[in-house]
């Protein structure tokens, strides 16, 4: 079974395909990490903006981060093992973002809703 | 093994590829050790979900605001930082084919983990000592379980590293060890990727709220 007409086919592509890495990659990707990180931690240690606009920029900072490790450090590319990769990536962000967005909605509702001092008994009909 | 069962006097008539075509050693390794990385941020996702329904939950203990030191944070950022730059210097050095260069920057980037994970464990055991303990509220039952299993999964690989030493100074640089490098490298990497969400949501969010 193993001594098939391929196997000469397989010894050929025997160098299994891997990412391949560079230098100038990781540089990129570390620095742009390092003001990435540095800018929201000063951001929420010196308080220069409301509670609002920095928890918004801290976030906006912390997906653009999650952007360059992916690109940078997990060399994620669109032609990855033939898209599979990235395939996989975008179904699993799907689910992410509806369990995330699901779960923080209904428990918010639930919370505001259910909670037993919130409703002034004598309103109801 | 073969496809006379379907063939017929006149023709073979093939629907289905029923021969076994070349599949080399780990060819899918790659694409399926990425598949488990996406089940393993799946785990953390439904984590950081009880967090962010959760978070909140004091129970009248400490929040955030009295609980975390910021610097202590930054460093133990800087320090995944540093310690996934110094992994991508093994992938370089394994690229050139030189195995002691990929088992020293290994050990670097070990010794990075190793210093994350002894800052983590401080931090733990301080909030414990202070009665910040899991059982307090659902915040900290929230928050030991999040950051827990991020620390598991870095020592794991730390685990990993060290195993993975051993098999380059046996073997050397062959296809299965290049392997193996890959694939830690993607682990590693993915932990650095889900402590960005854990410092932002968790320590940076949680002192703001």
């Amino acid at each position: 079974m193993s001594a098939d007409p391929h196997h000469h086919a397989a010894d050929g592509h025997h160098e299994i395909e891997m990412p391949h890495a560079s230098m100038r990659d990781y540089v990129i990707g570390f620095v742009l990490s390092v003001i990435l990180t540095a800018i929201p931690f000063w951001l929420v240690m010196e308080r220069p903006f409301s509670n609002g606009a920095t928890a918004a920029i801290i976030m906006i900072f912390a997906a653009v981060q999650i952007v360059v490790h992916m690109v940078f450090f997990l060399h994620m590319t669109p032609k990855a093992e033939d898209g599979w990769s990235l395939t996989s990536l975008v179904f699993t962000v799907i689910v992410v973002v509806i369990m995330l967005a699901g779960s923080l909605w209904v428990m918010h509702h639930l919370n505001t809703n259910m909670m037993p001092q919130v409703h002034d008994t004598s309103q109801l009909p | 093994m073969s496809a006379t069962t379907i063939t017929t006097a006149d023709e073979p008539v093939q629907f289905y590829d029923l021969d076994e075509h070349a599949h080399p050693e780990g060819h899918s390794t790659m694409l399926g050790f990425w598949i488990y990385l996406m089940s393993d941020c799946l785990i953390f996702a439904i984590l950081f979900a009880c967090f962010g329904v959760l978070g909140g939950n004091y129970a009248a203990g400490p929040a955030p605001k009295d609980l975390f030191d910021l610097n202590l944070i930054a460093l133990n950022t800087a320090m995944l930082l540093f310690s996934s730059i110094t992994y991508g210097f093994a992938v370089l050095q394994m690229q050139q084919g030189n195995v002691r260069g990929t088992q020293i920057w290994l050990a670097v980037t070990g010794l990075f983990g190793l210093g994350f994970l002894g800052i983590e464990l401080y931090e733990f055991h301080h909030l414990i000592e202070i009665g910040a303990t899991p059982q307090r509220s659902a915040f900290l039952s929230s928050f030991f379980t999040l950051v827990g299993t991020h620390g598991l999964h870095v020592t794991f690989g730390v685990i990993w590293l060290v195993t993975l030493m051993v098999q380059l100074g046996k073997h050397g640089l062959i296809a299965a060890n290049k392997r193996r490098v890959m694939c830690l490298s993607m682990f590693w990497h993915f932990l650095d990727v889900i402590w960005i969400g854990v410092f932002t949501i968790v320590y940076l969010m949680g002192v703001l709220r």
